[in-house]
Formats: structure tokens, C-alpha cells, sequence
């Protein structure tokens, strides 16, 4: 199973997703140069997080017209697996992949610690090896994470079981403290209508071995690999 | 010709930054103040060539497409000769 990293100048968590393919999850990974449209026979994407393009204009507002995720809609319009990690997650809703958009905070500061989510579904190439309810722990590093999206899409999102995760307490709970950004309905992640991109601010590539504090976010990566093995 | 866009968040979008500077502005007791929305400002310079019709079409594209995320923002502009 091949997986692709994208590579925007300004792009800083490239060599941490790429080592947690390789390294955690064992597979063939390769960093594909925003520049190029070729995906190089990827089974998967991952747009990892960063501050593309400098995020001049808005978050992943430029990104969203580089050659290489001109390929990325087609490859996802095909039910190829994205992953979007916080600006990830920023420039697939700018490129229209995800509904919605990521606002600054609430509490206009960059908030940088490790957050609790609640796994919302595990019907998801993403979160299959995770349990529904599960809480995990996974840090976020951030300062436009406040999503959004108008009451019709937040009601589809519900209807449709396209919440992957939201932001909760330890025990689980679902509390406007433990909304550290002023997300809607303490939104951390979601996914697309056919289910093969999710966007999410927190970073399961910063929570994938102990050493680093925890190793939740690694069942995001091995979902992914039973998924394509499925295939 | 020159093109003023003016981009702010959509009235029915929280907007943290105009309230706070609102409330900062309050505070320093400046009055009669009810609402300040903040946002961005591009100043865009067209060909001497190009006619009103097609300046007023042409900024309105880039505003929508490139300009504002339309799920937050929404824009006016005015033209200048």
C-alpha cells in the first residue's frame, strides 16, 4: 500500500507523517512536490499539516489551486483515501473536498496541547480499528481550528454519521470546555459524503509512538492499511 | 481603473476579532460604537483597456472564487477611475 505525502513550501509536518507511514506503520510512503501533478501510483494521500503557501490570503486558499491537488480531487472524486491534518484539513475544505471552513479560534490565540476526542464512527476507512465512543489522545497545534459550516450542512453531517470525531473531556464528554477552539458542536474531524476524506485538526501524526506522549493516533494510519488491503 | 474589494466574515458568522477590537474600543471610551466588523482590503489596479462591464465581471469572479470563502466571507467592492 503506497502512500503519498503532499509537499507545499511552508509544509512542516511532511517529515513526521512520512515517518509514521514508514517507520510505525510499515508501509511504502514517497513526498509528492505540490508542483506535479503526478501522484506517482499512490493508494492514498495524506496532506499534512503546516502553514502552506504561508497560508497567505486564508489557510489553504492558495494551496487549493497547486497542480498536484488538481489530482488530488480526481483521485478522491475516484474514492482514493485522503487524510487531512490540521492545514490538510484547511485546504481540503477550501478546495471544497470537505464542507465547511476552519475559523480562527474563538480565543484568537494559538493553541498548541493535547486535546481528548471522542470517536464519533468507526464506519470509516479512518477510524475502523477504533471503537465507537472511544476517547483518544491526540494534540493539536493550531490557530485557525474553529470549524464552521451553516446549519444545514451541521444537520447533514449528524444525519449522514459524517462526524469522525469530536473534542471531549477524558471521561468522553462533550463540553464547551473541552472545546479548546469554538468548533461547532465541538467538531474535530469530518468526512466527506463518500467517506474516503477525512479532515481533522489534531494530529494523529504527532500521537503515534509513546515516546511523543501518545500512541492513539496510529490506529487512524492502520485503519487506513486494512482498509486499502481490503480493497 | 482601480478596484476596491473590501472582504468581511457573513453577518450570520461570528466574528471574535471585531468584538474584541469593539470591546477594546469601548474601553478606551470611544463613543457610540454598536457593532465593528473587521476584515481584509485589496486594492487592485486593472489595464487602462479594460471597460467598466467587463472590470465589474471580472472583480466579481476573482472575489467569489479566490478572494472570500464564500462558507464566511462575503465582499463589496467599488470601481474608481
Amino acid at each position: 500500500m503506497k502512500f503519498g505525502v503532499l509537499v507545499f513550501p511552508g509544509s512542516n509536518c511532511d517529515r513526521d507523517t512520512y515517518n509514521v507511514i514508514a517507520e510505525l506503520a510499515h508501509q511504502p510512503v514517497t513526498f509528492l512536490w505540490h508542483d506535479s501533478e503526478n501522484l506517482e501510483n499512490c493508494d492514498a494521500i495524506v496532506v499534512p499539516g503546516g502553514f502552506a503557501y504561508g497560508d497567505y490570503l486564508r489557510t489553504g486558499a492558495i494551496a487549493r489551486f497547486s497542480p498536484v491537488m488538481q489530482s488530488v480531487q480526481k483521485f478522491a472524486a475516484d474514492g482514493g483515501l485522503v487524510l487531512g491534518i490540521c492545514n490538510g484539513f484547511q485546504i481540503l475544505c477550501e478546495s471544497g473536498l470537505l464542507p465547511g471552513a476552519l475559523m480562527r479560534n474563538q480565543g484568537l490565540k494559538y493553541i498548541c496541547k493535547q486535546v481528548h476526542l471522542r470517536t464519533e464512527t468507526t464506519h470509516t476507512p479512518f477510524t475502523q480499528r477504533l471503537t465507537k465512543g472511544q476517547v483518544v489522545k491526540i494534540p493539536i497545534g493550531h490557530m485557525e481550528g474553529n470549524y464552521f459550516c451553516d446549519e444545514a450542512t451541521l444537520a447533514a453531517l449528524e444525519g449522514e454519521d459524517r462526524i469522525a470525531f469530536r473534542y471531549a473531556t477524558s471521561a468522553g464528554e462533550i463540553t464547551t470546555e473541552a472545546n479548546p477552539n469554538g468548533s461547532i458542536g465541538n467538531i474535530a474531524g469530518v468526512l466527506n459524503e463518500g467517506r474516503n476524506v477525512l479532515g481533522m485538526m489534531p494530529h494523529p501524526d504527532r500521537s503515534s509512538e509513546a515516546l511523543l506522549g501518545s500512541s492513539d493516533g496510529l490506529a487512524i494510519f492502520e485503519s487506513m492499511v486494512t482498509a486499502l488491503a481490503a480493497r | 481603473m482601480k478596484a476596491h474589494v473590501y472582504v468581511t466574515m457573513k453577518r450570520t458568522v461570528l466574528d471574535p476579532q471585531g468584538q474584541t477590537i469593539q470591546s477594546a474600543l469601548k474601553k478606551m471610551q470611544y463613543k457610540g460604537i454598536e457593532d465593528v466588523r473587521q476584515g481584509k482590503y485589496f486594492l487592485i489596479t486593472l489595464e487602462a483597456s479594460m471597460d467598466a462591464a467587463a472590470a465589474r465581471a471580472e472583480i466579481e469572479r476573482m472575489a467569489e472564487n479566490v478572494l472570500t470563502n464564500p462558507v464566511i466571507e462575503e465582499f463589496t467592492y467599488r470601481l474608481e477611475e
